[in-house]
């Protein structure tokens, strides 16, 4: 009996190791930020084709190259059959440690229409944000991540310039809040008495 | 935003010293150098060896603990210094919760042979005890 009791738990232990490990991936942010360079493969004709270079923003680089030549080919007369990719490389945040604030101009194709959009976020780095934005976008349009392009990412350096009240309200000076509604949890297996949730 | 009367006591603010809940640094001393947004803050600590980092408020304690006139987004050194200034660390280790805390962790990695000793000290007090406890109820009879 004790037997079973003990295999349960080193199962469990196993569960908790395992969520565990995924919460350090996602803590760690789910996009990267790819500088993705490719050109037309060289002909007799133009035997030195133009270089393009784009900032994109994937979970991975096989995700960032797709990205590269949906892009191009919307742009230019060039496609990943007749192209190459000449580089990928990752663009590393330069402050990862200072809060800023970001504006993303992105345009969404709707179930009935295409819109642009322009949205703030406070974060850590231009990956955080983009992050933040996509989660955005699916909570309140229910859109997905091939539904939204990416057309500008920039940093607001002034406090003047910041356009969302969300965002200016955080950038008062002495903000304070209490943390209201507090859900203390017990970390041990087993609780002695039953949690309260009313308050 | 001026300070309204309110029934809290404890806020989110730059210079709020907060008890690390979760992750690796659990259970040190950080303090709360920028407000990123409604969910997390960056925190620091330098004397407890905290890393600069973003954190939840989910999984900081608010302490009644803060650093006066902290600016938004000092660096480690003058956190430093203010919280040695502030003698945070001091009031700290001198209160309730803090030596709750280390007494639980005590117990927790206590071995065997701990727990015996403890049961022999046990023993020796309630054999003091209900020694004196006899006395008193000669005398008094």
């Amino acid at each position: 009996m004790s037997d079973i009791f003990l295999r349960i738990l080193s199962f469990w232990q196993d569960l908790v190791d395992i969520s565990e490990k995924h919460q350090l991936i996602n803590r760690m942010g789910r996009f990267i930020e790819y500088s993705v360079v490719g050109r037309k493969l060289p002909t007799d004709a133009d035997p030195n084709p133009k270089l393009y270079r784009m900032r994109i923003f994937a979970p991975n680089e096989v995700v960032a190259k797709s990205r590269f030549w949906y892009y191009l080919r919307q742009l230019k007369k060039a496609k990943k059959a007749s192209g190459e990719i000449v580089g990928v490389n990752v663009i590393h945040e330069k402050k990862p440690l200072k809060v800023k604030n970001f504006a993303i101009w992105i345009k969404y194709d709707s179930r009935s229409g295409t819109h642009n959009m322009v949205k703030e976020f406070r974060a850590l780095s231009r990956a955080e944000a983009v992050e933040a934005m996509y989660q955005d976008m699916a909570a309140r349009h229910r859109a997905r991540f091939r539904s939204v392009q990416i057309l500008r990412v920039a940093e607001v350096e002034k406090k003047d310039d910041i356009r969302r009240p969300y965002i200016k309200q955080l950038l008062e000076p002495g903000l304070r809040f209490p943390l209201p509604h507090r859900n203390t949890k017990s970390k041990a297996w087993f609780a002695a008495s039953r949690p309260s949730t009313w308050a | 935003m001026v300070a309204q009367p309110s029934n809290f006591k404890r806020f989110v603010e730059v210079g709020r010293v907060v008890l690390v809940n979760e992750g690796p640094s659990a259970g040190k001393l950080a303090v709360i150098v920028e407000i990123i947004d409604h969910n997390r803050a960056l925190i620091d600590g330098p004397t407890t060896s905290v890393p600069r980092q973003p954190f939840s408020y989910r999984n900081l304690i608010l302490t009644p603990y803060t650093l006066a006139r902290l600016p938004r987004g000092a660096g480690s050194g003058p956190v430093k210094k203010a919280i040695e200034k502030a003698g945070v660390m001091e009031k700290w280790e001198a209160s309730g919760w803090a030596k709750k805390l280390a007494a639980r962790q005590l117990r927790t990695t206590s071995n065997d042979f701990d727990r015996f000793q403890i049961q022999l000290a046990k023993r020796a007090r309630r054999d003091l005890v209900s020694k004196a406890f006899v006395k008193e109820k000669k005398a008094a009879a």
